[in-house]
């Protein structure tokens, strides 16, 4: 029998409803896988087991008593660091937030809680979210479960490498350019980015607003859409959500992408893309192809300038958001100051790390006098023509495919000396964030390293039902097993 | 030449209240100077008559009822607070004055 760890949380789902497993016992199990590979992992910043527990009791009473448990009933999750939670504490891996305890839930911890989901803890990250590998965490290294030589990816470092190696059923991470996407192709799951809107921010530490996004990371789409339909919807408390019906998207996974139209974007498939994530990708799309979808190349003439655009963005909305901690209300204050300049001073200085510093300053910069029409405004420009590059695209096909990441997961250190190399990590996937749309990140095998490799399939803007069935499809009928990492 | 000098740098450090020794400073001219290099990429592009992308949503004007509804109290807004008395938010002195 299959360890109930290793189980999808549909599967878990639906045994816990029909009162053939306890969740306690699947929490337990959780725990103890938690506490078997954990030192080797290093992806929880925090694990609940006691709260989890009493989690599971309730929702086992609910069962009990007859009453409706909830669509993610006894499902074990983890939080990335980044996600408000009155229990336990909020630190977006940062020492300035050491000890922060949320006055209030967030809406999506809100929404997972009344569904009967059980939280396991929370996870790391790259402090605020700032970074692509986790290793800008304020709190701890974690390791990729695939090759613990390797980075995890990042932002949700913590919140891949937990799903990969079983230590929860699913994790929410937070994505601003990839930050879900990218380490979900590094560590093997299943990770998806939500259109802009379509779930509440209430409760996300805001990082860039204009670009963030919560959305999970599971073992399989099937989850992906579950975990979705659980947490996306209209919310008083976000005025940017969008006032749409809050679908139930495991309905759109019906297994027929006849017809569909995938679009290769020619500027993705360029020399720039190694030939043994190029193979894979390929194949993948073969796989669409032969299940019915047609292929068409498309364009994205603009894609080269992507990632300028979003630096200048991204850095912009975060020099503004993380001027709140000023040491006044919450957060780190240093003790030794005569006035109230120094306090703000001394305070961020001591507190932020090396990163946040580098993109508080380049945001400063973009939009200080004499430079905002140079760079933010020209930025704002320039992230019009990229959107509309994809309103194009996807006159042509309903579908975008593309890789993940340019490369499987690196080593520790590889690309922490020059910020310019780790920020082109994200090549492939902030051009969603920019034009607003949803993307998911899939594997698709196993590079020779043993690493896992991705492709990212993107949709139009609140097509995410479009997404998830032509992932489904391809996750189906892949042939692919991705087996389980080489950990003990 | 980087694009940014080490008084500019100094100059968005006061700006962003942050402070910086001397290596991060060499650091950051560097590194910010590469980065907004390769920012300068975007000049390729004529966008004078390309309206800028200000919101990720077109949305405007989203409103609710005008009703009151219940808010953290005084304790939990307090509780995260480095220094407080129980009633404010302690920072030292703004004003320059003897003690009211």
């Amino acid at each position: 029998m299959t360890a109930w760890h290793e189980k999808t949380a549909h599967e878990i789902r639906d045994l816990v409803r029909r009162g053939e497993v306890t969740a306690v016992e699947v929490t337990k199990s959780y725990l103890d896988r938690i506490a078997a590979v954990e030192s080797k992992v290093d992806a929880y910043t925090q694990v609940w087991s006691d709260y989890a527990l009493e989690q599971a009791a309730a929702v086992d009473g609910r069962v009990r008593r007859g009453e409706d448990p909830g669509q993610m009933a006894g499902v074990p999750i983890a939080l990335k660091e980044v996600l408000c939670t009155q229990h336990g504490f909020t630190t977006c891996a940062s020492k300035i937030l050491e000890g922060f305890r949320s006055p209030y839930d967030a809406t999506v911890v809100r929404k997972l809680a009344q569904a009967g989901a059980v939280f396991l803890g929370k996870v790391n990250m790259d402090e605020f979210a700032m970074g692509s590998s986790t290793e800008n965490s304020a709190i701890k290294t974690t390791r990729n479960p695939w090759n613990l030589r390797c980075v995890p990816g990042g932002s949700s470092g913590g919140s891949a490498a937990a799903v990969a190696a079983d230590m929860c059923a699913v994790s929410l991470g937070s994505d601003t350019g990839g930050s879900i996407r990218q380490p979900a192709c590094l560590c093997g799951c299943v990770g998806i980015k939500p259109t802009y809107g379509r779930v509440s921010r209430y409760g996300l530490v805001a990082f860039a607003s204009s670009l963030d996004q919560i959305g999970p990371l599971t073992k399989d789409v099937q989850d992906a859409a579950l975990t979705l339909s659980v947490i996306c919807g209209k919310d008083p408390l976000d005025a940017t959500s969008a006032d749409l019906p809050a679908p139930d998207f495991t309905q759109a996974l019906t297994g027929d992408i006849r017809g569909l139209r995938v679009g290769m974007p020619r500027e993705c498939f360029t020399e720039a893309l190694g030939p043994e994530m190029r193979e894979k990708v390929v194949t993948a799309i073969d796989v669409l192809r032969q299940q019915g979808a047609e292929v068409v190349e498309v364009s994205l003439p603009h894609s080269e300038y992507a990632i300028a655009v979003y630096y200048i963005i991204c850095t912009a909305e975060a020099s503004a958001n993380l001027a709140r901690f000023d040491g006044v209300r919450y957060g780190f204050r240093h003790p030794d100051v005569k006035d109230v300049r120094e306090m703000y001073v001394k305070s961020k200085s001591a507190a932020f790390g090396p990163e946040v510093k580098r993109r508080i300053m380049l945001g400063t910069y973009v939009l200080s006098s004499g430079y905002y029409d140079a760079y933010y405004l020209k930025a704002q420009k320039v992230r019009r023509l990229i959107k509309e590059d994809f309103d194009r695209a996807f006159e042509q096909c309903d579908i975008i495919a593309t890789p993940t990441s340019p490369t499987p997961a690196f080593e520790f250190g590889a690309k922490t000396a020059d910020p310019l190399e780790m920020y082109l990590s994200d090549i492939y996937t902030i051009s969603t964030n920019l034009a607003t749309l949803p993307g998911i990140s899939l594997p698709c095998g196993l590079c020779a390293s043993g690493l896992p490799a991705a492709i990212q399939l993107m949709a139009r803007p609140f097509d995410e039902a479009t997404l998830l069935r032509a992932a489904h499809c391809y996750e189906q009928n892949s042939g692919i097993q991705m087996g389980k990492p080489p950990i003990a | 030449m980087s694009k940014i000098s080490t008084n500019d740098v100094e100059y968005v450090a006061s700006l962003a209240q942050l402070e910086l020794d001397a290596a991060a400073k060499e650091r950051l001219v560097q590194e910010m100077g590469e980065i907004l290099a390769y920012m300068d990429k975007l000049n390729e592009l004529d966008t004078a008559n390309v309206e800028p992308m200000m919101h990720a949503m077109e949305m405007t004007n989203v409103f609710r009822e005008d009703v009151v509804e219940s808010s953290i109290s005084r304790e939990t807004a307090l509780q995260n607070a480095p220094v407080h008395d129980g009633q404010y938010f302690i920072v030292p002195r703004i004003l320059e004055g003897d003690e009211a």
